[in-house]
């Protein structure tokens, strides 16, 4: 089985966010990055899905030098190897559009059996890139799945996605086919150190986003800006409860009149 | 240019979605107001019973395509289904809600109708022919606006950013029945069983009130105490994901990053620290409250109000309140 697993270089939860430019971009200089988290649980899946059905897994990558680390890691925890599409030196905007069509190249080159995406992003979430991959390949998409198992010597799937509510649709989907897990379907595992030893050894392929992008951004980005700072909020505390819940359900229909 | 508005609006178990009401709203204010061109779709059979809410929200056509293959939400044939009306009729935008349904096949509507997405928005208007958007990211720390540079593009609006609004409370449904021819040898994904959720309770994404558990809560019982609290204004329980993976709750009930990002009028954080990932599935909640043993609970940063105190002392008071206010 031919698995590939799209994973993204991100800032790391903590960063703080600076806007600078009058608007028009981010201050990124004091960025940390890491794995973007969701799709470490694609990473995990597709290890295990190689454990049982063989074959060879590959992650794949769009962003700049840095993009390489979560190949890197991706490599230690087992996967084979890696195509980093390197965003260095393309002037055209990336949108959720932009990057699904580069990585749909890499797709329709190695012709995977199934792909595993994240549920979306910490930076700009959308969750976008993972159904657009499928479409570009004319693959169904199931998104947040909870339960996986593989039939027909995985030829084909029975997936439970959440929905909302409890509600549970459960799909019966044949490869090739994408998925986006979520946090239930598994338990990524850390990278052994004779794991990361032999990512070390392992190959990522680099491609040029400027090769793969052949089309305008759809969507543009006109400025960026912080929410309203929030006036402090009334802080109840050292008093008899019954006397502090009273006054703030007071509050909560006379000041917020949200009740 | 004028455009042309066709609204996704979604109906699940027989019923009609209140993001119906919010999404045809927010698409006639882009409009300045006029219905001419504000239509929408629905999907399933028996759907047509709800054609006459949609008008009295300023729906001027609703297309009914109540084929046995979109009962059910299943993706593909939703997407066959709203590309040919999109391409018969020549819309220029195409708006759906921000629910986990809406966002599992706007992108791929967005890709097949060569258009664009603006996904997860707070707010949309025209800005000369544009559509603009604003739209959270980084976990909501901050906001981009986002302009589309497609002739076609494809929204969805987050859940409760705004209330609907009926225009016409005895307008007419104007139904149009859409015939669609589906390519089957494309479904190669079918769902085959819907497991039903209690449903007793609004889902959390349209819920106006949210009462939340964390770790705090210590047990799947006590969760009891805010189900009392919830159910006395009518609204909804969530969780943290300490609750969640400490099985206090069931993963649907999870808010955050990798839960459900909620948008209530009222959201009250139960024995819920404020982490970073928690907040960012809350944080536009118009108002917070958090019950907290601990002053310093980063929560009570981002909380309107704040009361330092158990939990298990502070909410059967605030049930006990909420119930006097409702009588
Ligand atoms: C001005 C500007 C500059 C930008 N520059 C860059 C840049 O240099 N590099 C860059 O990567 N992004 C850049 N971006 C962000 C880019 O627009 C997003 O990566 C893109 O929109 C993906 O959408 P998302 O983050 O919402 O991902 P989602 O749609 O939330 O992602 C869902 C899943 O898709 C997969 N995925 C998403 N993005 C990638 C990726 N890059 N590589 C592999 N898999 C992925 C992952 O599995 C992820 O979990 C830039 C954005 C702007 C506005
Ligand atoms: C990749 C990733 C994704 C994540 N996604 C999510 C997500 O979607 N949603 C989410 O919530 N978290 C998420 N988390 C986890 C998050 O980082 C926190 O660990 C989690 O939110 C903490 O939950 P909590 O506030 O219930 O628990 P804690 O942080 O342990 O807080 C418990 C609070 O209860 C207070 N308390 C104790 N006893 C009482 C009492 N008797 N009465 C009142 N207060 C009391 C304590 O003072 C404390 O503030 C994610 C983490 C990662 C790494």
């Amino acid at each position: 089985m031919k698995i590939l697993v799209l994973a993204k270089h991100v800032p790391d939860t903590e960063t703080v966010i600076k806007i600078s430019g009058g608007g028009k971009t981010i201050d990124e200089s004091d960025f940390k990055y890491m794995v973007n988290p969701c799709d470490e649980y694609a990473m995990e899946e597709a290890i295990r899905t190689q454990d049982k059905h063989k074959g060879e897994s590959v992650v794949v990558s769009v962003g700049p030098a840095r993009a390489q680390e979560t190949i890197r890691k991706a490599l230690a925890m087992g996967l084979d190897r890696g195509v980093w599409i390197n965003t260095e030196g393309y002037s055209g905007g990336l949108d959720s559009y932009s990057v699904a069509l580069a990585i749909s190249k890499v797709v329709a080159e190695e012709k995977p059996d199934v792909i595993f995406a994240g549920l979306n992003t910490i930076d700009e979430g959308a969750g976008n890139v993972g159904p657009m991959v499928a479409e570009f390949a004319g693959m169904p998409s199931l998104v947040n799945i909870s339960k996986l198992e593989w039939q027909n010597e995985g030829k084909s799937v029975r997936a439970e996605r959440d929905v909302e509510s409890g509600i549970v649709e459960i799909y019966e989907a044949k490869t090739p086919l994408l998925i986006a897990p979520h946090q239930n379907l598994n338990d990524p595992r850390f990278p052994s150190l004779p794991g990361i030893m032999k990512a070390k050894k392992k190959p990522i392929a680099e491609k040029k986003a400027a090769d793969l992008i052949t089309d305008k951004p759809k969507v543009e980005v006109r400025t960026y800006k912080l929410p309203p700072e929030k006036a402090p909020g009334k802080i109840f505390k050292g008093k008899p409860v019954e006397e502090m819940v009273t006054e703030v359900v007071k509050l909560l229909r006379s000041e917020a009149k949200v009740i | 240019m004028t455009h042309k508005v066709l609204v996704y609006a979604e109906v699940r178990n027989g019923k009609l979605k209140s993001t119906a009401g919010e999404t045809l709203a927010e698409a006639r204010k882009m409009l300045a107001g006029k219905s001419e061109n504000l239509h929408a779709v629905l999907l399933g059979e028996g759907c047509e019973q709800h054609a006459k809410t949609l008008a009295t929200f300023g729906a001027s056509k609703i297309y009914v395509v109540d084929t046995p293959d979109t009962n059910t939400y299943q993706g593909e044939p939703t997407i066959q289904a709203l590309t040919q009306i999109i391409q018969k009729n020549g819309y220029t935008v195409v708006v759906g809600p921000a629910s986990p349904t809406g966002r599992d096949f706007f992108p791929r509507l967005s890709i097949r109708n060569k258009g664009a997405m603006l996904t997860d928005v707070v707010g949309f208007s025209l800005d000369g022919d544009s559509v603009v958007s604003d739209i959270p990211m980084y976990l909501g720390k901050c906001a981009k606006q986002a302009v589309s540079a497609a002739s076609i593009t494809f929204v969805t609006l987050r859940p409760n950013v705004r209330p609907s609004e009926i225009v016409d409370a005895n307008a007419q449904a104007n139904v149009e029945k859409f015939s669609v021819e589906f390519d089957r040898a494309k479904i190669t994904s079918k769902v085959v069983e819907v497991r039903k959720g209690a449903g007793e309770r609004p889902d959390l994404t349209e819920a106006n009130i949210i009462i939340s558990g964390g770790r705090a809560i210590a047990s799947k019982d006590n969760f009891k105490i805010l189900f009392e609290c919830a159910d006395a204004v009518h609204g909804s329980v969530g969780a943290s994901r300490a609750a969640v993976d400490s099985g206090y709750a069931p993963y649907e009930m999870q808010v955050g990053q990798t839960g459900k990002t909620v948008n209530p009028g009222l959201y009250v954080a139960c024995g819920i620290s404020g982490s970073i990932q928690h907040l960012s599935g809350m944080r536009t909640s118009k108002c917070i409250v958090a019950i907290n043993t601990d002053v310093d609970a980063p929560i009570f940063q981002k909380a309107d109000f704040g009361i330092v105190a158990d939990l298990f002392q502070a909410v059967p008071i605030l049930t006990r309140e909420f119930k006097k206010l409702m009588e």
